[in-house]
């Protein structure tokens, strides 16, 4: 069996399973935020009465994080939802806005909090939850109505899913990040080129990758329609895992008979810096490519693109020099944006490093301009702009107005285009 | 499950993400509220691109101005319907604009997921490309039974893929129903 069949049969009680069998899961983690937490709420008090509680208040996690630095009443109103819900279930894992708790993007708040651990099921109402399988475990998006049910009775029924692999040999050239490899598989398959199968990564150049960097390839499986990504789990998993929870877990191995739906092999240092160029994540050129489209901003941040390593590759790109496009900065995380202000680059901090090089720098660590979101949200295009971005989505519409224009491409791609205020190759600064 | 569902057609094209269904600054209304939720089936398809919008001229909106409801009742899409996100907004927005099916080449499964398991309304595939055969404002019908779509404007008909696995759920009226009868829930 595959990494993401053998998670499946543990948590369904069965010793086997084979894709296309459909199956009651067992679930370990349902986590939610403040624009679907809400609707899952009211469906589960419909469903369950109102008196009802959750199935077990250790498994369900309540991150605030879309729609957090707005003056809109509706926005707060969910977050009032959410905070009266978690009071009344007396669930602990809440990261409450405007306290000390408050941690930001979900997808990689769930991991700083030891919420993600090897051979487990996760669910979330968020599509990018598949970024968790960069930990060795079957994470996946859900609508309100399936996290409704979780709520209740801890279980869910799943299609266990095919497996396409993804191998890459050799270790990334220095120019390159995940980003570049997710954005080429995606050209390569298409935005439905994994619709409801798995997405599974290997190979030496994958596994001499960050745990941040896996994260990057996982959260994108979704743009290629799959329904989770894997990585096999190693020593960098464990360490990182270990080293955010005390609670045990039980990862599944690689498995050498496992069948595949197919195996594709890429030799990483034959990849380009790549963009995804407006409007879909799958209209593949090379930054080369591309070189010389003009600018209105650069955009770093979100769950894709905004963890510590990201602003690390942005820095040695952006250190001792000038942005000529608007560029904003939005750390994902409350603990992103403390590494941000004391991770040091010789001698200077990544904060100083952008305030020099003139970005604008987010107030607050949230999902901000990624999404749109409100119209007074930090980032958001709302005419008809031309931004690269270290995002997921450059869908029509997607970062607020549905006439602005959206490159989808690596920290250090969008670097190198923010200082010439065209799209660049990062190489010209490596 | 009713054996027939006829309606008006509103046609759109590939990848038509939730972002383009119900755009993201209006996911702050409550859907519990029985006021503010019509706000989603007056704002449904709003983020298409307006040369986009009703198929194949373009520029039709999906609900007229100052009304929830929609003059179209069945959506006809093309590949990979409902991409992007995951929120099942998307879904009950076309549910509170009054439709009643959507008739698409391919869907992104969490969209169609949250279609069934939320019983929103019935999820077809076409066994062809329908949007260049189908025109905004067309009357349609589907026969359930007979798996099959019928554009009374044009008196074609068109075979449709069978429901499946999914069948069950549908037939059960949504997941909850479903669990129900697995005797996964007590209440
Ligand atoms: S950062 Fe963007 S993609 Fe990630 S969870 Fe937030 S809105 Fe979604």
């Amino acid at each position: 069996m595959t990494m993401t069949e053998q998670v499946l049969a543990g948590h369904a009680g069965r010793k086997t399973v084979v894709p296309g069998d459909n199956i009651w899961v067992d679930v370990d983690i349902l986590m939610t935020h403040d624009v679907c937490g809400p609707g899952t709420i009211g469906i589960f008090r419909k469903q369950f009465g109102p008196n009802a509680k959750v199935w077990d208040p250790e498994k369900v996690v309540i991150i605030p994080d879309h729609y957090i630095f707005t003056n809109d009443q509706h926005a707060h109103r969910n977050i009032d939802v959410l905070r009266a819900f978690v009071k009344e279930q007396g669930l602990p894992y809440y990261y409450d806005v405007g306290t000390d708790k408050y941690k930001g993007v979900c997808h990689i708040a769930l991991p700083e909090e030891g919420h993600t651990r090897p051979g487990e099921v996760l669910f979330g109402t968020d599509s990018h939850t598949c970024t968790a399988g960069a930990f060795g475990e079957f994470a996946t998006g859900i609508g309100n109505t399936d996290a409704a049910l979780i709520m209740g009775i801890g279980k869910l029924w799943v299609k266990v899913p095919e497996t396409m692999r993804f191998e890459f040999e050799g270790p990334l050239p220095p120019y390159l990040m995940a980003k570049d490899l997710i954005l080429h598989i995606i050209g390569d398959i298409g935005v439905d080129g994994a619709t409801y199968r798995a997405m599974e990564f290997a190979g030496d150049g994958v596994m001499s990758l960050s745990i941040e960097e896996r994260m990057t390839l996982c959260n994108m499986v979704i743009e290629a329609g799959g329904k989770n990504g894997m990585i096999p789990v190693d020593a960098v998993t464990e360490q990182f895992v270990k080293s955010k929870t005390g609670k045990p877990y039980e990862p599944v191995q690689d498995n050498p008979g496992a069948r595949f739906h197919s195996v594709r092999r890429y030799k990483s240092a034959a990849i380009e810096p790549t963009v995804a160029k407006p409007h879909s994540p799958d209209n593949r050129a090379t930054a080369r490519e591309c070189h010389g489209i003009k600018l209105d901003r650069a955009y770093i941040g979100s769950c894709t693109g905004g963890k510590l390593n990201d602003f690390v590759a942005a820095a040695t790109i952006l250190k001792g020099r000038q942005v000529k496009t608007d560029t904003y900065i939005v750390p994902a995380t409350t603990e992103v944006a403390r590494g941000v202000a004391t991770t040091k680059l010789n001698g200077e901090t990544l904060l100083e490093t952008f305030q020099r090089a003139g970005a604008k720098i987010a107030q607050g660590a949230s999902c901000a301009a990624c999404l749109g979101g409100p119209s007074d949200t930090f980032g958001r295009l709302n005419k008809s702009e031309v931004c690269i971005s270290t995002t997921n989505r450059n869908f029509p519409g997607r970062m607020g107005s549905k006439t602005a224009q959206v490159y989808l491409a690596s920290p250090y791609t969008v670097a190198a285009s923010a200082i010439t205020g065209t799209i660049t190759d990062p190489r010209e600064f490596l | 499950m009713q054996d027939s569902i006829r309606g008006k057609a509103y046609v759109i094209g590939d990848n038509i993400d939730t972002d383009q269904i119900i755009p993201a600054k209006h996911l702050v209304y409550s859907l519990s509220d029985p006021e503010e939720r019509k706000l989603y089936g007056k704002y449904a398809f709003s983020g298409v691109p307006d040369a986009a919008a009703g198929l194949p001229h373009g520029n039709v909106k999906f609900a007229p101005e100052n009304d929830y409801r929609s003059p179209y009742q069945i959506v006809v899409g093309g590949k990979n319907f409902g991409c992007g996100s995951s929120r099942e907004h998307a879904a009950e927005a076309l549910q509170i604009a009054g439709v009643q099916a959507v008739v698409a080449e391919s869907y992104a499964r969490i969209f169609y997921r949250n279609v069934v398991d939320g019983a929103f309304c019935m999820p077809f595939e076409s066994t062809q490309r329908l949007i260049t055969e189908v025109k905004t404002g067309d009357e349609l019908e589907i026969d359930i039974p007979a798996g099959t779509l019928k554009n009374l404007s044009s008196g074609k008909t068109y075979r449709l893929r069978p429901l499946g696995d999914v069948l069950d759920i549908i037939k059960a009226g949504g997941v909850f129903a479903y669990a129900r009868q697995a005797g996964l829930l007590k209440t």
